[in-house]
Formats: C-alpha cells, structure tokens, sequence
C-alpha cells in the first residue's frame, strides 16, 4: 500500500470514529490504534487477575459466612472480567498466554494500586468503596469507547462492579455503625488508600503521554484529571455519611466551581509504585509466575489428553 | 432426639464447610484461570450448603445461637468434618483426588438424603445434589485428564490418589450417631453405599489409567473430633477475625 493510501484510509478511519460508528476486529485499523487498544485492554485485564491477590488476601479470614461467600464471589468475578478482556484483546490479534508471559516478565503494566497490602478486615471495604469506584469512573466512559469488543465487554464489567462497590461501602457502613475498633479499623483503611485511589486515574493531564491520541481515536472521553475530579465529588459525601474524613487537610468544598478542591497527589510515590517499588510489586508477579509455574504441567497434560482424544476419535472413524 | 439431630447437621455442615474454605484459598492462584473459576465455584456451592445446614441446625438448638457462631465459634475437636476434606490442598492433583474422592461419596450420600423423613433435610440434599453432579463431573474429568495426559501428569494424580486413599474409610464406618440417625429414616446408611463407591471409583480409575492403591484404606477419627494436624491451622485463619473481635456484627 502506497503512503497516500495509508493516508486515504486513515482519514476515513477519523471520520467514522468522529461519526460514533463503532469499529469492529475486522475493520481497517491503523497499527497504533490496535497497539494502544491491545495494551490498553491487556494492561485492563492483568489488573483484574493481580486484583485478585489483594483481596483473595481475606478470604480465609471472613469475618462471616456471608461476608465469606460475597468475597470469594467478587474475586471471581475479577477473574471472569480478565477473561472477558483477554478475550476482546484476542480480537486484535494479541494471544492470551503471550499477554501473560509479559505481565510475568513485567513488560505489561497493571494498575498500581493492587501493589498495596491488604492489612484488614475493612481494607476489603474499603477497595470495593474506593478502588472499584474509582474503577466505574473510568469504566463507565469506556463502555463509549472506539472500539466494539471492548466497548461491550465494559458493558458487563460496569454492572458487576457496581455491586461490588455497593458491596464495599455497605461493608465500612457496617463498620462505622460498629464498636469503635471497628470505626478505628475503617479510618485507618480509609486513610491508606485514599491517595492511591487518586493515583489510580493516572498522571495529571499535563504529564499524561497518550491521552490527546486516544481522545481522538475516542478510546478514552474524558481526561485523568476530569475522571478524578468527578471521583471525588462523589465519594466525599460518601465519606461524610460514614462518618469518616479523608486524610486530606486541603479538602474543601469551592462553591464557585461547585467542586471539591483537594491536595497535591504525591506524584513521586506515584512513580515510584509504577516502577516496580510499591509495598507488594515483587510479591504481586511472584504470586502470579508462582501460579503460572506450577499450572506448566496442568496446561501441558490437559492438551496432551485433548490430543489422545481427537487421535482416538479419528482412529475409530478409520475403522468404522 | 432434637440434640441428636442437631449433631447430625452438622456434621453434615463441617464437611461442606471445611472443604469450601480448602478450596477457597485457590482462589487466585489456580493453574488456569477457567479452572481458578471453577474450584471457586465448588467452594461457593460448599459453602452454600454449610449455611443451609448450620441455619437450620441453629433453628433447631434455638439457643440464639447463629450459623457464624456454629461455623466460627467451635474448637477443633468439636468439628466433626471427615479428615480427607481438611488435608492441604497440595499440588493440583491432590486437590482433583480429594475432591474426585468426597464428590463421589457425597453424590451417593445426597442421593439417599433426599429420601429423609426430615423434610428440611430432604430439601436441603434435593438442591445440593444438582451441585454436586456437576462437582463430580469437573473432578473426574480432571482426574482423567491428569491421569490420561503427559508422564508427569500421570505420576502426580497417581501420587495424589495414593496418598488421599487412606481418608475414604471413614465414610463408611458408622459411628453411633450416623446409625442412629439411619435407624430412625433421618440420616443415611452409609455402609450400604460402600460398594457402589469403590466400584465407581474403579471405573473413573481405568478411563484415566490409574492403579487403584495397593492398600486398604483405614484411617478414621474426624467424625468423631479426633483430626489430623491440620484442622488447627486452617481453624487458627479462619476464626481469627470472631476471636480476635468477639461479638461485633460484620
């Protein structure tokens, strides 16, 4: 294909983003748009598996039988929201145990939250408030995104993470309502992860590298600093309800702006975390190769046995 | 009579709930992640069951007592799970043979269930027995694979089905209560399933090309409170939030 051709089908790429029509796997893309999307997509989805670790952290330790079995469902679902994302990333051409084996090699990013420790009870709590509402935010404008795959995949994902976040706040609501280690317990979450929360949606917009391509490809609509924002205007009443207060001293309502103006985000932890340095990185990749490893085998013998089997079925067919 | 019963669920509960929880710590670190959904799923349903179980047992006792006090407030010799559903996960073959050994049992154990004069019982198995065919289903399956797979494969599932062989005594070897019960149309007669167990054991066996152990199972003790090493640390992590934070609402 000749350059001016690239260009002739680029435009027209452009203008069918700009008229809301969805693209679809076997559409023309330009490579940067599938590159953008599979990373994107796969970093999504390696988020929900290492999620998993954080939070499967509690699961023997449920406080209830109830609690016990709502936990053990979130994760779950996690891993069922990896599946489906791996999977819109198959769309593109990108395979799953590829995508895997980079996360392993730590080529593939996750989202830097899962790299802090779960310490209690309402650490469960407060990941489910926070960190899966902070997740809808941007999800919820995804389910809007370019791409048709992913679009739809946000589309299931956005419903069952809004249980879970109900589930979440209804969890530090009963620890609010509770004796005052209980209350204690639920500060102290609350404290540890509302600035990673923060972090969660990405480097201010003048720092933030892919954003002005990907609003243009509409694989993002709103800016990391528009999603945060809107984050917290919404948890904050969330947070006075409880009865707890953000670790924030700069935290005040600005009636001219009808917004929450809040603090400096510690940008240098920020970093830090992403590069490898957070509380749990090593222990998030090790759990996860550990797992990786010692499933070699499983993998291997279950296409062994596929294997058997389909010669089995084309000998009997030889004979019949 | 009414104590009697009670005893009866739960031991009945125990084993559901000391096998979900097993089950649940894969749960993020399954070899594949379909399969890490699946053995969540079987511990979701065990789990399920126990809260049946132990709410009606509650009900039962009507001392005010809940289903987390029966399930978090025990000590260890007053849990009457069966000693193969507390053994350690180990590797994925060990835990398709527990599973394929108590799927098989407890698929029998349920079929006779439904038919109790305990209406709730009966209920109670009716649903649970849907669950568990299909919990059979997956540990079987399993079971062929790894056995019918690769060299390594076979050698795992063959260890894993040699080592866990010991634990199937127990369900057969009735203890009062268990006769008790079965006497009075409520439980199960155990022993009369024995036969049909190792036979369908057998069968699930040579489609995976694996030997039946060369020994005869006996170890015995978990029903009656007497368990392995093992229930303690798993009893330590789960009851440590109810011990540690007595009679807070969670």
């Amino acid at each position: 294909m000749s350059d001016q051709q690239i260009l002739n089908l680029e435009e027209r790429f452009q203008q069918r983003i700009d008229a809301e029509i969805k693209v679809e796997p076997k559409d023309w893309m330009p490579e940067k748009y599938r590159k953008t999307l599979i990373r994107q997509i796969s970093q999504h989805a390696h988020s929900e598996i290492v999620g998993m670790l954080p939070e499967g952290n509690w699961i023997s330790r449920a406080p209830s039988l109830r609690r016990k079995v709502a936990l053990l469902a979130k994760v779950q679902d996690e891993a069922g929201h990896g599946l489906y994302l791996y999977s819109a990333a198959e769309t593109l051409g990108a395979e799953r145990d590829q995508l895997t084996r980079d996360l392993l090699d730590g080529k593939a990013k996750y989202s830097s939250i899962f790299n802090y420790p779960t310490l209690s009870w309402a650490d469960i709590g407060a990941i489910g408030w926070l960190v899966d509402g902070a997740a809808i935010m941007n999800q919820v404008m995804l389910t809007r995104n370019s791409y048709g795959p992913y679009a739809r995949a946000m589309v299931k994902i956005c419903k069952e993470e809004s249980f879970h976040q109900r589930q979440g706040y209804e969890i530090m609501l009963t620890l609010a309502k509770g004796t005052e280690e209980q209350k204690a317990m639920a500060q102290d979450a609350l404290n540890r992860w509302w600035w990673p929360s923060l972090m969660m949606f990405g480097p201010s917009d003048a720092e933030s590298t892919h954003s002005a391509q990907s609003m243009k490809w509409k694989i993002k609509r709103k800016s990391n600093d528009e999603l945060r924002q809107q984050f917290v205007d919404v948890t904050i009443p969330q947070a006075d309800f409880l009865g707890l207060s953000v670790p924030d001293k700069d935290l005040k309502w600005n009636e001219e702006s009808g917004h929450y103006d809040f603090g400096p985000i510690d940008w240098d932890e920020f970093w830090r975390v992403v590069k490898g340095n957070g509380p749990c990185n090593r222990d998030r990749i090790k759990a996860r190769r550990k797992a990786y490893d010692e499933g070699k085998w499983v993998r291997e013998a279950a296409m062994a046995h596929a294997e058997k089997k389909k010669e089995r079925k084309a000998k009997l067919a030889k004979s019949a | 009579m009414k104590e009697r019963l009670f005893d009866y669920i739960l031991q009945l509960g125990d084993n559901s709930l000391i096998l979900g929880h097993r089950l649940s710590e894969w749960c993020g670190h399954g070899p594949i992640l379909e399969v890490d959904m699946a053995l969540t799923n079987i511990s979701l349903d065990l789990i399920g069951q126990t809260r049946n179980y132990f709410q009606y047992a509650a009900k039962i006792e009507d001392k005010g007592r809940t289903e987390d006090d029966l399930a978090f407030l025990r000590t260890d010799r007053q849990y009457r799970n069966y000693l193969l559903v507390e053994q350690p996960n180990g590797d994925f073959a060990a835990t398709i043979a527990r599973q394929f050994y108590f799927d098989s049992f407890h698929l029998l154990f349920l079929q006779e269930l439904v038919k109790s004069k305990d209406e709730q019982l009966a209920a109670i198995a009716a649903k649970s027995v849907k669950e568990v065919s299909y919990h059979l289903r997956f540990s079987s399956d399993w079971l062929i694979r790894l056995g019918d797979g690769t060299e390594e494969s076979r050698t795992k599932m063959q260890e894993g089905v040699d080592d866990l062989w010991n634990f199937t005594a127990e369900f057969f070897l009735m203890n009062d209560l268990e006769k008790e019960m079965a006497a009075a149309g409520i439980g199960v007669d155990v022993q009369a399933l024995e036969e049909s167990y190792y036979a369908q054991i057998q069968e699930v066996f040579e489609a995976a090309k694996i030997q039946m152990p060369d020994y005869k199972p006996g170890q015995i003790g978990g029903k009656d409170g007497m368990h392995s090493e093992h229930l303690g640390h798993l009893l330590a992590e789960m009851q440590y939030m109810q011990r540690a934070y007595p009679g807070m609402e969670w």
